[in-house]
């Protein structure tokens, strides 16, 4: 039987092996499973942007692109199987959009030379470029977003002495900004509650509970997938003020607040990237990409927010493919040039405009030292009269004061962990 | 014609009751044994150890520790999950206190401390039975997970509560991390899972291995026959853990490099490996590798063949794999209780008369 797995395996190998000269986006995606709601939108965006370039522009560069996608169900041994099967189709970067899955991979892909970008997800304290040569995680991450939810907050009134709760997923990813907002909660004053909530989030009652009886001023959610469905469910059912409980960007979709009815409006989301399908990008998509019958999954979710993070995905990663092939001169990159590409990124206004993104996202550069990007963060609130997301709070930094400290410290000790010489010498 | 005892004279009593007594059968196991040793590491790549090889052995190894427990002992446990999740958290505590020891002793002592553990989850099976035994040792399961999520100490306090494999090696070459070799990470599982095979194979069939069948058919009667109860209970308990401990470290320390508890080691792991020993056949050393082959392989084929042959969507891939492995489950579970492990036998008889019907 083993024989035969093996011819049969030899066989997949030589039959997508022709592909190979294409610039290959790998797409670990996830279309099943209790965040499958996140995944597909996502998956959608970052595949539809690429067959745009390619049916607009002839790929980047002059050489195809192609997105090999993996099904992972948010599920780390699955992700290792997409990685290793993927890897060897000459991939340049992974965005596993799962932070098990991020990392796992982070020192794997760096044995391998491969990067990975991690959009506001993974390991915060990969912004240090200094330790972490191969992961980046511009232009924001979850460090960024607990500090820009205690700013807004601020912006609306004194936070000193006020009670707020972080209901978060049981996972890494949940835990990420807890000492941020520990340190966070030493500086300014206010006292925070901690509400973990086990995978896969379906149950909610009981820390509810605990905040319809302990009153906090605001709730800040760090949830994925349906977790994020149920916590609004539930704070619609305790007749929590939406105006108070926000999100991060990872819970701040149409999907979480849809099943909720007119009890979600008000909701607040963090973003580092704008919302809606008002830019002049989508008429392209329609015209190359949808009218053409090439729209990725079901085509339902164009101009959906966690559509148009697939799309900024995918837009950066092709930036950054660009800067490589510049950089080194050649239209076939390597996924070392690659990472050369992405640490020498700038995305500017007029990048962005040219590309039919408009003020889709803030203006950033990368950095050998700083792989994290400025760190800009935005608020939108969920209307749910007219099903639109709105971005309520523009752009703004975030407290680097208290962040920086923290990364170079959780790197710093990553790097003695795992004897990483200095990258940036 | 094959598989014939025809000629095959035992002179010893040692030969007689050698693990496998037919000649046929022992050449096999040891061409078996010869190509997992001697050819496997020489043309294995990344791809196939990660993706198939590792798994396999280190689910192996589970699923015959599972089976010690509730194939020849009769305690039905939910708990492996947790027990693997103790060896993985014994073996990253040892790793980075002692960073200097060999992994062949971390992997072994974590077995230990996941025994020691299990023999107090094992306790409550001298009072219940059955459905009962399931439901405590499924508290063992969301106990265990919950204290490695709620115990800093446990993940040595990082802020994201993942533990992560640093390097470590074996004589000089590196088994952990990920600067290793192919072929290193897949013999360091195979001598584990080779060590195991024999130990357990050796343990089932001697007196241990009776008492526990004595006990799993009948406890009364076994009771009464001179069986110790207690011992028998506790120690199938001590070394379905050991190899559960084992399988668990060797999962997050060479395989994965990186874990996070409630994720690897949720309720879903303790039914995957119940379910490995279902479709392998309880009872059944063979089944266990079996089992374990076939839920490790069979995702990989379905993608392979729906995914990269015929071009579907990888979500009905995926869902169609969920309903594969369930049907099966149900019609193995109907038409043939035994397992796989039936099924080898019954090709084995059917060999043994080849070409003849009778």
């Amino acid at each position: 039987m083993k024989m035969k797995l093996g011819t049969m395996a030899v066989a997949a190998v030589m039959a997508a092996s022709p592909v190979m000269a294409d610039l290959v986006f790998p797409s670990l995606s996830y279309r099943t499973g209790p965040y499958a709601a996140g995944g597909i939108p996502f998956a959608d965006g970052y595949a539809d942007y690429f067959n745009l370039l390619n049916a607009r522009d002839g790929g980047i560069g002059g050489v195809m692109t192609s997105v090999p996608e993996c099904e992972t169900g948010y599920n780390t041994e699955k992700g290792v199987e997409c990685y290793e099967s993927t890897k060897g189709e000459g991939a340049l970067v992974y965005q596993p959009l799962s932070t098990g899955i991020t990392y796992q991979l982070i020192p794997k892909a760096t044995a391998d030379g491969i990067p990975i970008h991690s959009m506001g997800y993974g390991r915060t304290s990969a912004a240090n470029g200094d330790v972490f040569s191969n992961v980046f995680n511009y232009p924001a991450n979850y460090w960024n977003g607990a500090s820009g939810a205690i700013n807004y907050l601020m912006s609306q009134g004194d936070i000193a002495g006020k009670k707020i709760a972080l209901v978060y997923h049981n996972s890494a990813y949940g835990k990420e900004p807890i000492r941020t907002l520990e340190e966070l909660s030493k500086k300014h004053g206010f006292e925070l509650t901690l509400l973990p909530v086990d995978h896969p989030g379906q149950e909610q009652k009981s820390q509810w509970l605990q905040i319809r009886r302990e009153k906090p001023d605001n709730v800040i959610m760090y949830g994925w997938g349906v977790m994020n469905q149920v916590a609004v469910q539930e704070a619609a059912n305790i007749r929590y003020p939406m105006e108070d409980f926000i999100g991060i960007w990872w819970s701040g979709s149409e999907n979480d607040v849809l099943p909720a009815g007119d009890a979600a409006n008000g909701y607040k989301a963090l973003t580092f990237h704008g919302v809606g399908n008002d830019f002049p990008v989508f008429a392209d998509i329609q015209k190359y990409v949808v009218d053409a019958g090439n729209a990725a999954g079901a085509g339902d979710q164009i101009g959906t927010v966690l559509y148009n993070r697939g799309l900024y995905a995918a837009m950066l990663a092709a930036e950054a493919a660009k800067t490589a092939q510049e950089i080194h001169g050649t239209a076939d990159i390597t996924a070392a040039m690659m990472r050369d590409g992405m640490e020498a990124l700038e995305i500017t206004e007029a990048k962005m405009a040219a590309l039919g993104l408009p003020g889709f996202g803030p203006e950033f550069n990368v950095s050998c030292a700083n792989h994290g990007g400025p760190g800009l963060v935005g608020m939108t609130q969920w209307d749910a009269s007219a099903k639109t997301w709105s971005l309520i709070n523009e752009f703004a930094p975030s407290d680097m004061d208290v962040i920086q400290p923290l990364i170079d410290e959780d790197s710093a000790a990553y790097a003695a962990e795992n004897n990483i010489a200095s990258n940036c010498k | 014609m094959f598989y014939r005892e025809a000629g095959d004279f035992s002179t010893s009593y040692p030969e007689d009751s050698q693990t496998f007594p037919i000649r046929f059968d022992r050449y096999r196991y040891y061409l078996v044994l010869f190509v997992a040793i001697f050819v496997i590491p020489f043309t294995i790549n990344d791809y196939w150890v990660n993706s198939i090889f590792l798994p396999f052995l280190i689910y192996a190894i589970a699923a015959i520790g599972l089976n010690i427990l509730v194939g020849y002992c009769g305690q039905v446990s939910l708990g492996t999950g947790g027990f693997m999740a103790v060896g993985a958290y014994a073996c990253y505590k040892l790793m980075t206190s002692f960073p200097e020891v060999s992994m062949l002793i971390h992997v072994l002592i974590a077995g230990l401390i996941t025994a020691g553990v299990g023999v107090l989850f094992g306790l409550p099976s001298l009072r219940i039975k059955g459905f009962y035994l399931a439901v405590a040792t499924l508290a063992a399961q969301f106990f265990l997970v919950w204290l490695f999520n709620r115990v800093p100490w446990f993940y040595n306090y990082s802020a994201s509560g993942q533990i992560s494999a640093p390097e470590r090696t074996v004589f000089g070459i590196e088994i952990t991390g990920p600067n290793t070799e192919a072929w290193a990470t897949y013999l360091f599982c195979l001598a584990f899972v080779i060590f195991s095979a024999v130990i357990a194979r050796n343990l089932t069939r001697g007196a241990f291995g009776r008492k526990w069948m004595a006990i799993r058919d009948m406890d009364i009667a076994a009771e009464i026959i001179g069986v110790n109860p207690l011992m028998a209970k506790l120690s199938a308990f001590a070394v379905s853990s050991f190899f559960i401990g084992i399988s668990g470290a060797l999962f997050f320390a060479v395989y994965l490099g990186a874990v996070e508890v409630g994720e690897a080691f949720g309720i879903t792991k303790s039914f995957t490996v119940l379910f490995m020993i279902i479709i392998g056949g309880l009872g059944s050393i063979f089944g266990s590798f079996a089992g374990a082959a076939f839920l490790v392989v069979l995702p990989v084929v379905l993608k392979l063949v729906g995914v990269d042959w015929l071009g579907w969507p990888t979500d009905i891939v995926a869902h169609l794999q969920l309903v594969i492995v369930g049907a099966l489950i149900v019609i193995f579970l109907i038409a043939e209780p035994h397992g796989l492990a039936q099924l080898w036998r019954v090709a084995k008889e059917k060999l043994r008369l080849w070409p003849f019907p009778h």
